[in-house]
């Protein structure tokens, strides 16, 4: 009712365009009932659209799990885009700009890289692969301890 | 003043109204755009500039909340498309926070036109003539 309340984890399916859509939808609620600006939100929904476009055309579907994070200091979100298709054969190549095996532009992974603060793929070939990403509603990722 | 009626965004489906101001498409998009929407809507646009003999396409994107590679792609193409049919394109309206998203995305659209609303990008491609404006 108040807006301390938190949203619980949720998990989405993607499968489809539609999916897609949705996933785009939800993240972006949940970002704004974090506190995100509106650059922030925009930056987070953008690098999820292209981590589910990925989910769906590169591992043949999946699903993304919202998690909201609270370290008492900020808040954030953290999406974990989970397929078991084929993976990343080459992961350094595949996060390269300009590389592409889908036919897009080659941006997906690398540019979604820059649009949060915290990015890490696991993939095994032949089992599925796994982009975790985290943003921070405040600017600085509170998991990087400050000077000393 | 676009007269955007007949958009219907809930559940997930609406058709994007492209229409005909003198030698102009002007394609407004608005809210969710689906992939496959996105894809049909170049088609769409193609056909119509080679059937109505446009000379300017202006693409509205004030609506849309984000521009990911796939949705800049397909403008870029779209773009690219309706050059090689004789006809300028130019994005308008784009909103800060989807410029700020798409330069660290590095998806600057080199090459395509923009300008901060239709009606400068109208000016731009020397269709200022308007209803309300005078006649031609």
């Amino acid at each position: 009712m108040r807006a301390a309340r938190h949203a619980a984890p949720a998990t989405l399916p993607i499968g489809s365009d539609a999916d897609l859509a949705w996933v785009r939808q939800q993240v972006r609620q949940a970002a704004a009932e974090l506190g995100f600006g509106l650059v922030q939100q925009t930056k987070l929904v953008t690098a999820a659209s292209e981590l589910a476009r990925n989910t769906l055309v590169h591992g043949g579907g999946g699903q993304v799990r919202i998690t909201p994070l609270d370290t008492g200091q900020s808040q954030g979100l953290r999406l974990d885009f989970v397929d078991s298709g084929p993976g990343i054969r080459d992961l350094e190549q595949a996060m390269t700009d300009g590389y592409t095996s889908g036919g897009g532009l080659g941006l997906g992974l690398s540019g979604a890289k820059r649009l949060v603060h915290e990015f890490e793929v696991d993939s095994r070939p032949g089992e599925g692969t796994t982009v975790t990403v985290t943003a921070w509603a405040t600017p600085v990722s509170p998991s990087r301890p400050g000077p000393p | 003043m676009t007269g955007a009626a007949g958009i219907g965004p809930a559940g997930g489906h609406f058709t994007v109204p492209v229409l005909q101001l003198g030698d102009v498409l002007l394609v407004t998009l608005q809210g969710e755009l689906h992939d496959g929407m996105a894809e049909q809507l170049q088609q769409d646009i193609t056909d119509r500039i080679s059937h109505t003999r446009v000379t300017g396409v202006v693409i509205d994107i004030s609506g849309v909340e984000i521009v990911d590679s796939f949705l800049g792609r397909v403008l870029a193409e779209i773009a690219a498309g309706a050059g090689l049919l004789a006809a300028r394109t130019v994005l308008a309206g784009m909103r800060p926070a989807v410029a700020i998203t798409l330069v660290e995305l590095g998806l600057t659209l080199p090459g395509l036109r923009t300008a901060l609303d239709v009606e400068r990008a109208m000016e731009l491609l020397g269709a200022a003539s308007r209803p309300g404006e005078g006649s031609p």
